[in-house]
């Protein structure tokens, strides 16, 4: 019960928190450099992450779909189906999980460590309002950042999946793409999966930037927002990815 | 006798059931420097704190230049921080901008001032703390004197009507202490200032302020002009001003005593 009640208040105290944050963002369309920077810090940086694995996801799914493909003698749906893999499920979800160990720990730590120092506490001396000036970037910066990760992540995937369906396994290239432009539906498959990566994005966004700013100011609490971060982020977007799906496909 | 800038009436503020302020009366008068003494714990970052309205009192009020801090909007609560500086024990600059960029920071936030001016004013403040040809470095390259040095170059950036030091000595060679001193003392005669000074520095302090208050165990235990501190007969001021261990003042922090630990044995 008691552990009922904290968890509760804990997600109160976030949700007046995301207020703050949201009632923040306007005044960035005047600083906009601000944002640019953090999607350079939380975008960017986690890019080659995504892209790497990205390649390998999709060289794997190949692999896979190829043989069990291959005993059909369907082939020549194989990158239309990677193609749906990709875009609907495991571009949003695996790159949301990426992003929440890659940028979401690091948001948090740096956070922290603002709070910590008292970097934070000096901002609000000189009458500058934290949440405005470093936690609505960051926040906004991980929204922007994530459709556009998990965008590029399902393309490297169908590139790695081309690679090795036509260069190494003999799947007809023309079959590849022209199965991928005839199943795969803009607005069904892939609107369905950008919406799922910007809801990511806002969640692990958020959650970040709540754990950082809440932590216990010292090395220790630091440390344990940073996990629950990673922790808490993953499990919401699978938990949302199920709740999203349901909704997209019934 | 001038006016005081900030009253506090009968303060209580408690950290969980620690009790840190038990009533506590002080007022600073404007145009002084007013150093605020006591052992380490007492609560003294606590109350710059509560003054800058970083922190809400249990009970009491702290008035500032006429306004209730604590019943102020958010709007009125930034206006009147920015007529106060305030450097932190730790300087608290921020680690992903340079020197420079630091104390440019509030008036870039604060003012319209275009950035030939901006320069020149910045390089002005470091050049006051000694540290002009320190401006390309990061913070990360700071020692932690120069941080404080930087940070107190960055409170007086907007040249506010009040500045609360906390512990500004604190790791400062004697030529940087010298020069801080004499600093903070010509910034409040310039500038009009009033300024607070927590600090430990029982000869430094005692050679700058005009008020002095000690707290000890959330109650003032010593309130007036440095004169009357200086040759009080009070056992309490006595004991800090001349750093004595035995006194009413407790050097323990309080709990069971060192003989009741050792006797308990290992919990
Ligand atoms: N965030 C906090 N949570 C709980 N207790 C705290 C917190 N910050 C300070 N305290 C407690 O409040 C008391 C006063 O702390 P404060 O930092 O104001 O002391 P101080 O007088 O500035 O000491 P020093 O001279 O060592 O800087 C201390 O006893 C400390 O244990
Ligand atoms: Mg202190």
């Amino acid at each position: 019960m008691k552990v009922l009640t904290g968890m509760l208040t804990r997600l109160g105290r976030a949700s007046l928190f995301l207020g703050k944050v949201m009632a923040g963002i306007p005044q960035l369309f005047l600083r906009f450099g601000l944002v640019v920077k953090q999607v350079y810090s939380v975008g960017v940086q986690t890019l080659f992450i995504t892209l790497v694995a990205g390649l390998f996801v999709g060289m794997v799914l190949a692999l896979q779909l190829y043989y069990t493909l291959s005993t059909f003698g369907a082939t020549d749906t194989l990158g239309m189906l990677v193609d749906l893999s990709l875009v609907r499920e495991l571009g949003p979800v695996v790159a949301a999980l990426l992003f929440a160990g890659r940028a979401g720990s690091a948001l948090t730590a740096e956070i922290g460590l603002m709070k910590a120092t008292e970097q934070l506490s000096g901002l609000e001396m000189m009458a500058v309002d934290p949440v405005e000036r470093i936690i609505a970037p960051r926040f906004l910066a991980g929204v922007i950042s994530m459709p556009l990760l998990a965008a590029m992540f399902s393309a490297i995937g169908i590139l790695g999946a081309y690679s090795v369906g036509v260069d190494l396994l003999g799947v007809d290239a023309g079959a590849f793409w022209s199965q991928i432009q005839a199943k795969v539906d803009f607005y069904e498959d892939v609107l369905n999966g950008v919406i799922k990566s910007f809801v990511f994005g806002c969640i692990v966004s958020w959650i970040a930037v709540f754990e950082g700013y809440d932590c216990i100011p010292t090395s220790e609490g630091v440390a344990r927002a940073t996990t629950r971060t990673v922790v808490y982020s993953s499990l919401a977007v699978l938990a949302m990815d199920f709740v999203l799906t349901a909704i997209m496909y019934n | 006798m001038s006016d005081p800038l900030v009253q506090i009436h009968d303060l209580h503020f408690s950290r969980g059931d620690k009790k840190i302020f038990d009533g506590i009366d002080m007022e600073i008068r404007s145009g002084r420097i007013t150093a605020v003494m006591g052992p380490s714990g007492t609560g003294k970052t606590t109350l710059l704190k509560l003054i800058g309205g970083q922190l809400k009192p249990d009970a009491g009020e702290i008035i500032v230049d006429g306004q209730n801090v604590h019943q102020l909007k958010r709007a009125d609560l930034y206006r009147l921080r920015k007529k106060m500086g305030m450097l932190f024990q730790s300087g608290a600059l921020l680690t992903d901008l340079s020197v420079f960029e630091n104390i440019a920071y509030p008036l870039r936030e604060h003012t319209n001032l275009n950035d030939a001016l901006i320069r020149n004013m910045v390089l002005l403040k470091l050049q006051a703390v000694g540290l002009s040809a320190a401006h390309g470095l990061m913070p990360a390259e700071l020692s932690g004197g120069m941080a404080r040095r930087v940070a107190l170059a960055r409170a007086l950036a907007l040249d506010p009507m009040m500045i609360m030091y906390d512990e500004p000595f604190t790791g400062q060679d004697p030529i940087s202490l010298g020069v801080l001193v004499k600093l903070i003392r010509e910034t409040n005669q310039a500038l009009k200032l009033t300024s607070i000074l927590v600090s430990h520095d029982v000869a430094e302090t005692l050679s700058i302020a005009d008020d002095v208050k000690i707290i000890s165990e959330g109650k003032v235990v010593a309130d007036g002009t440095r004169d009357d501190i200086v040759q009080s007969e009070s056992p309490w001021v006595r004991q800090f001003i001349d750093g004595e261990a035995d006194g009413p003042v407790p050097f323990h922090y309080p709990g069971a005593s060192i003989e009741q630990q050792l006797l308990q044995g290992v919990a």
